[in-house]
């Protein structure tokens, strides 16, 4: 069957339907890596976007029980040039249509993903819809529906309902991870160093986080505007001093807001796995994954209270801020990978070590 | 970190000849180099044997030395320039096994010199195998069990260790020379030994085989800061057990999870990281197909082929920034200039597809075996880009220019059954179309799989293609709709070949595609996936609807590339494509190149102003032509790959600047040709055209015995010999007639005389011939073979007005505008007229050197227009310079087995270099080192076996070997008459004569010379050719013509060392 991709500025573009049918609304936002599909999937930062990916040929590998960063599928439709039918890997335990229709997700392949992904970049990250069927009809009447579209609160959507506790091997410490939407292999880079997690809902207040004396908190990554946060952020002014703590993503704008720094949203967003990212510290720089949409604004960071730590080489954005009115640091890109390059692992170490002081 | 500031002079040292395991690539991370060096003010001076290079020219590095690339020629360039430094890991394996001597012999130290880039303790962890193993192991990195062994016996005691099949790797040597997978001990005896001989350090490794995993590579780069980045990764079709080289290679990894593809990634960079590399490095992994085990094959510290085909296939100029990294750039200082925004610290992210054939020799020389394993056999590779797998196959497919155009081909249609499933276990360079062919046949894919382990995703890809093209056979060209038109043009099939299996003209194709709707679009390849925008114009086609590419203003001209790196058509051909969009810049105009070659300098993104990495087919240069609309298209330069699309460039209106195309035609045309000797009064030997084999015989027997046997239109006299009888005929006739024949086929009289070559420039009315040139082997033995001299020396003044004459009149008959290159037999006096081509030839870069005429330059010039005499070089036979410069051919025997390596009509070698000194026998004894031939030591034993028309003539060479010390060999008849004239021989029994005999002496290691002419015929069960088979094995020179004998005498008679000859850079030209 036949689907489109309608932007919010009219443009359309006609390709065939994969996973399931019918009818999808979302921001549309493009990823440049060449791998790891099934983690983009499943990264409930994705939360209410349709995902293009730039890599032409998409599903190779199939989809397998491991690689997941959360439970179910978060995007909201996705778009690929090509859908490899007769997937090639020994996990593989089916093909991505069929996990895609198996979990109701709307695909659409064979349009020209460069194109879209230029028209992205020249115009800016836009809304638009994917729709199933032979024709589209009413072009008119569906802009204006991806005009009213808003992703409202989607770390809502995605944290976890309940506290989840992920148990260490005992000997190392006890982090409380706050849930705006993680990726599990947050969870399980904080396992590698024997960590005992709790996973607390994004609700969760600040008693509550630390009623289970934790030795330091982790603020997860997540979707959506961070000044939809309110809570989020008051619930983080509460916790700042009290522990030391480590913030990725979204974790890491949250905490900018609630020290007074400003965030704003970028043109068309960082999402990918080839970011070089500059360790100002180290005066190295590494290569690092990610996925988000706003950043913080440099204007409006208070010298008295942080600094950057990492900037992004290719636009200059700031990839991530050291405090210094606590034992606190956050980046804005995703240390745990998963998909992409590890290369920036050594800052939950840096995190430990914090602790340990 | 910023530039160092104690590097104002550095020696660059380039790769040599182009041989089997070291091409093209190498020129073009040279001159990246070089560029990126001045670029910094920094002074170059470099040093290579090859005059067919770009970086080789006088604007590439400001001192050129074209001299042999042998350790005591290069200290005494380091002794003339007093370089402060020197650059080693561009040169390829040759360049870097050169510095590596001379840090090793401390002379860099004695003369303060710094190697820049990875340090030397660092080549060694990865060069050797020994301490390449200990370093993996200290970093955890899992390597193939293997032990490195000095000697036969241990590399057996391993082996039983380990069990069969085993892999055996020379160190040290270039495209795993004499290295290969054995079975059994027998075997492992034969190769390990041959193995442990070309070893520089004599040592080999004695390896596991793990054939049946998926090979992987990753191309890294590191800073001295400790900034490490991924370029590349590629994955090799074919799974590990054929040389990396020899294999088709797709990028990025097709059938990698994001899990697998960052566990090598971080495997990859731990290692540079652990090994310190400074610049560019390569590492090759076996991956199991069905689990996360892995091991390190091999690491190459410096710049590879496989660097070269990452640099295109993501638009990252690898080269370039490992040289601002050796002089003290880190990553993320270094500009990333194909956005001219971002940094060189990034990894580039593809958003198509890159597939990489490599281009065998197999059919030039059909005896050879064709098997490939883990010595490589390719001279060269075509790269396709596009967003599917399958257009990208297709693409480089049709890029090889074998004639083939999809997968479905004749020869493996015919194959029973049965066969055809065997011939899936023959891992050679038909697979790909047999593994095509079984699927058609309804072989199941696991089959194939158990067989040829290339992992399924691609054998369904296959599986896409083979439907498709059965799809198409059962329509008829009225119903073919959009969607199927679309699908097919998006798969990669040309109209050509929808036409055929629709039953079609390709005209009725190409038309109801336009009708339709269905053009090619262009993207862009910018490291990026148009993540920002892109400064570069580098292209590929695809079939959408959207097209990147934007016409300018500007008047335009398109330059078609000479396509791979084959035997008749080699770098010579891009340095010519090069310098002509050079020359059109000059002028003003925009340049568009379209070529296929990731190797080559005209493939860089700032050679021209814009690059279509595209097939040189009609089809996918018309497309182009529809996209630029150029103002016309040069052909002149791009070897037979270029002047074969004439034609089809003609009929679709673009004009062809220079020599009219019905001119070109007249040249190939015998007819024409013919008609135009007569009309000048050029005498030409004589000859017929023919088309059976009963002609054949009939016109060689009236002409008389021996002709040359020859299809026309053809490069480097492909499919021709000279013919001694009607066996021989027949024979030929039989190896011609394997490919179908559109021209018909000639038969000349062969004399043997000598020949002449001679390549000009002519604006339409006048001539400027920068050189005469002579060939040391008389006529018969191919141009690209002979030892070529420049200016002659044994051509007396009345043949060269001769011939000046006979140039002048031929170009002016045949209205070049342009280069043509003649060739010329002189017999008894008399000139006579052997080939015009109305094109650029394989001498134009070195004579362009040694003349100081930028013969491209002004050929480009006259061909958009301009005159001779605007420039100052004047016309007619140019000053012959004061030096001596002497071209030597090289060859790749001892990678490709079953190759007859006699001299005749059909050209055999793969590179050439060039000596220069003031006097001949200098210049030649240069030519000759610098070649790779070996020069017999004084008591060496020298085995002569010539045919009997060469045995009066042998006397005399004898005699001047014997007076310079040597111990002479010689079969019976030989060995008596030589005794009979006083000359001292021992006599040496014949392969049938009993043991030992002449096999057994070479084997024994005391002959430094092997002097053998060839009876006749190439029947490869002849004694000669086990004899010269034997010599190539073990690595005994072995001089198949008199002439080149003579040559060596000349080199021997000059008593000079290494070290005693001058070194001259290029400025004595000026």
């Amino acid at each position: 069957m036949k689907a489109f991709l309608l932007l919010e500025d009219g443009t359309v573009f006609e390709g065939n339907s994969f996973g399931m049918e019918g009818g999808v609304v979302g921001e549309v936002v493009f990823n440049t890596g060449m791998t790891g599909y099934q983690e983009v999937l499943t990264d409930p930062s994705y939360c209410g976007q349709i995902v293009c990916m730039t890599y032409p040929l998409i599903g190779n590998y199939g989809v397998n029980i491991d690689d997941i960063e959360s439970l179910r599928p978060q995007v909201k439709g996705f778009i690929v040039r090509e859908l490899c039918k007769t997937p090639s890997n020994w996990r593989s335990i089916e093909s991505l249509n069929e996990y895609l229709k198996r979990n109701e997700i709307i695909g659409l392949e064979g349009i020209d993903t460069r194109a879209l992904t230029i028209i992205l970049r020249d115009r800016g990250t836009m809304k638009g819809t994917i729709v199933t069927g032979d024709t589209l009809e009413e072009i008119e009447e569906k802009i204006q529906e991806v005009k009213k579209y808003t992703i409202s609160n989607p770390v809502l959507q995605v944290t976890t309902p309940e506290v989840k506790h992920y148990g260490g091997s005992g000997e190392g410490y006890t982090i409380a991870l706050l849930d705006y939407g993680l990726k599990k292999n947050i969870v399980r880079s904080l396992q590698k160093r024997n960590c005992n997690v709790y996973v607390f809902p994004c609700t969760a207040t600040a008693e509550e986080v630390l009623a289970v004396e934790p030795d330091g908190i982790m603020l997860s990554n997540g979707p959506g505007d961070p000044k939809d946060c309110g809570f989020q952020i008051e619930n983080i002014k509460k916790l700042i001093g009290k522990k030391p703590i480590f913030g990725i993503c979204l974790g890491h704008q949250l905490t900018a807001l609630a020290n007074g720094a400003n965030t704003e949203k970028l043109k068309y967003g960082h999402r990918g796995c080839n970011h070089p990212v500059k360790d100002l510290d180290k005066d190295m720089t590494y290569i690092t994954s990610q996925n988000h949409g706003y950043t913080i604004v440099k204007e409006s960071l208070d010298p008295e209270i942080m600094e950057i730590s990492h900037i992004n080489m290719n636009d200059g954005t700031i990839e991530g801020l050291r405090y210094k009115n606590a034992p606190l640091f956050t980046v804005q890109f995703h240390p745990e990978a998963s998909p992409g390059p590890g290369d920036t692992a050594y800052l939950f170490d840096e995190f430990i070590k914090m602790i340990a002081k | 970190m910023p530039r160092r500031n104690d590097i104002h002079k550095v020696l660059v040292i380039g790769s040599g000849p182009i041989i089997i395991g070291q091409a093209a690539e190498f020129d073009y991370a040279g001159t990246q180099a070089c560029q990126a060096l001045k670029e910094e003010g920094i002074e170059v001076v470099l040093v290579n044997s090859n005059p067919a290079t770009i970086m080789t020219d006088t604007n590439i590095a400001d001192k050129v030395y074209i001299e042999p690339l042998k350790a005591e020629v290069v200290k005494n360039i380091i002794r003339a320039e007093k370089p402060d430094s020197i650059l080693p890991t561009l040169g390829g394996q040759t360049g870097l096994n050169l510095a590596m001597e001379l840090a090793e012999s401390g002379f860099l130290e004695e003369q303060g010199v710094k190697l820049l880039g990875t340090a030397t303790e660092a080549i060694k962890m990865a060069e050797d195998r020994q301490d390449f193993k200990d370093t993996m192991e200290r970093i955890g990195e899992p390597c193939i069990a293997s032990k490195v062994v000095t000697t036969i016996e241990d590399a057996v005691a391993f082996a039983k260790e380990i069990d069969y099949p085993v892999i055996v790797r020379p160190a040290y040597t270039l495209g795993g020379t004499g290295g290969g997978i054995v079975n059994n001990e027998e075997e492992l005896r034969e190769i390990g030994g041959h193995g442990l001989r070309l070893s520089r350090v004599h040592q080999v490794l004695i390896e596991k085989c793990i054939s049946g995993w998926k090979e992987i590579e990753y191309e890294v780069m590191r800073d001295s800061k400790g900034n490490v980045i991924t370029v590349c990764n590629m994955e090799n079709i074919d799974p590990v057990g054929v040389h990396t080289g020899d294999s088709i290679v797709v990028a990025p990894s097709q059938t990698l999870a994001d899990k697998e593809y960052q566990m090598l990634r971080t495997s990859a960079l731990k290692i540079i990281s652990a090994l310190g590399i400074q610049g560019g490095c390569n590492v090759q992994y076996a991956l199991h197909p069905t689990s996360f085990e892995y091991a390190v094959i091999e690491v190459n510290p410096r710049v590879s082929r496989s660097s070269a085909l990452a640099s295109k296939a993501t638009g990252y100029p690898i080269a370039k920034v490992a040289s601002k990294i050796a002089i003290g750039y880190g990553l993320d200082e270094i500009k990333n200039a194909v956005t001219g925004k971002t940094y060189a610290c990034f990894e580039p992210t593809l958003d198509y597809v890159v597939v990489k054939i490599p281009k065998w020799p197999f059919d030039k020389f059909v005896k050879a075996k064709r098997t490939l394993g883990t010595q490589m056999k390719a001279t060269g590779e075509v790269m396709s880009i596009s967003s599917s797998f399958e257009a990208a196959l297709m693409k480089a497919i049709r890029s090889l220019e074998l004639g083939i155009f999809t997968l479905e081909q004749d020869v493996y249609k015919r194959l029973e059954g049965n066969e055809l499933v065997r011939k899936l276990s023959d891992i050679n360079d038909e697979r790909i179309f047999v593994i095509a062919e079984a699927i058609r046949r309804s072989v199941t894919l696991e089959e194939i799989y158990e067989i040829t382990r290339i992992d399924y995703f691609f054998l369904c890809k296959i599986k896409e293609l083979v439907l498709m093209e059965e799809k198409l056979k059962t329509l008829t060209p009225d119903q073919l709709t959009r969607e199927i038109l679309k699908k097919a043009k998006k798969m990669g099939f040309t109209d050509r070949i929808i036409a055929k299996l629709t039953g079609a003209a390709r005209e009725q194709i190409t038309a109801l595609r336009k009708q339709q709707g269905i053009t090619a679009a262009y993207k862009m390849v910018d490291t990026c996936a148009a993540e920002f925008e892109a400064a570069t114009p580098y292209y590929y086609s695809t079939y959408d609807d959207f097209s990147e590419v934007k016409q300018s203003e500007r008047e335009k001209v398109l330059v078609l590339g000479s396509g791979p790196i084959r035997i008749g058509q080699g770098i010579e051909f891009d340095y010519c494509s090069v310098h002509s969009v050079w020359a059109l810049k000059e002028m003003g105009y925009e340049t568009i190149i379209a070529n296929n070659n990731p190797e080559t300098v005209s493939t860089d993104f700032d050679t021209a102003d814009k690059l279509y990495f595209e097939p040189l087919t009609p089809e996918d240069v018309e497309n182009i032509v529809e996209a630029e609309n150029p103002k016309g298209a040069i052909v002149q330069f791009g070897g037979q790959t270029a002047i074969k699309l004439t034609k089809a460039l003609d009929e679709m209106g673009v004009k062809i600047f220079g020599t009219e195309p019905e001119s070109v035609d007249a040249a190939e045309d015998r007819e024409k040709f013919d008609e135009i000797l007569e009309k000048t009064g050029i005498p030409r030997p004589r000859g017929k055209t023919i088309f059976t084999l009963k002609e054949a015989l009939e016109a060689a027997n009236e002409l008389g015995y021996p002709v040359l046997v020859r299809p026309s239109y053809v490069l480097g006299g492909q499919g021709m010999e000279i013919a001694y009888n009607d066996k021989d005929v027949a024979e030929f006739m039989e190896i011609i007639n394997r490919t179908v024949q559109e021209h018909p086929i000639l038969v000349d009289k062969y004399m043997m005389g000598k020949e002449i070559e001679v390549d000009a420039i002519c604006d339409g009315e006048n001539i400027l011939i920068p050189g005469i040139m002579e060939h040391l082997e008389r006529a018969g033995v191919h141009s690209g073979d002979s030892i070529s001299v420049y200016p002659t020396q044994t051509v007396g003044d009345k043949i060269k007005k001769v011939i000046v004459d006979y140039t002048e009149r031929l170009a002016k008959a045949l209205k070049v505008v342009g280069l043509v290159n003649i060739q010329y037999v002189v017999y008894n006096n008399e000139v006579y007229v052997i080939e015009v081509n109305p094109r650029s030839s394989r001498t134009v870069p070195y004579i362009s050197k040694v003349t100081g005429i930028p013969m491209v330059n002004l050929a480009t010039k006259c061909m958009m227009g301009m005159k001779l005499s605007d420039f100052k070089f004047g016309t007619g036979l140019y000053k012959e310079p004061e030096y001596v410069s002497v071209k030597v051919p090289v060859f790749s025997f001892e990678k490709l087995h079953d190759v007859d390596i006699s001299l005749g009509p059909e050209m055999k070698s793969t590179g050439e270099v060039l000596g220069i000194a003031d006097n001949f026998p200098e210049a030649l004894y240069k030519g000759i080192i610098a070649s790779g031939i070996r020069l017999p030591q004084k008591g060496d034993g020298i085995l002569m076996t010539v045919r009997d028309t060469d045995k009066p003539e042998l006397v005399h060479i004898a005699e001047e070997f014997e007076k310079l010390g040597f111990t002479l060999y010689a079969t019976g008849k030989t060995a008596h008459m030589l005794n009979h004239n006083g000359i001292a021989t021992n006599a040496v029994k014949k392969l049938d004569e009993g043991s030992p005999n002449i096999l057994d002496l070479i084997q024994s290691g005391k002959l430094g010379m092997i002097i053998n002419t060839p009876t006749k015929g190439r029947k490869p069960d002849r004694d000669g050719f086990k004899i010269r088979r034997k010599a190539v094995e073990m690595s005994i020179p072995c001089l198949t013509s008199l002439d080149t004998a003579l040559a060596v005498i000349k080199c021997l008679k000059l008593g000079k060392t290494e070290g005693e000859l001058e070194v001259l850079n290029l400025d004595i030209f000026k």
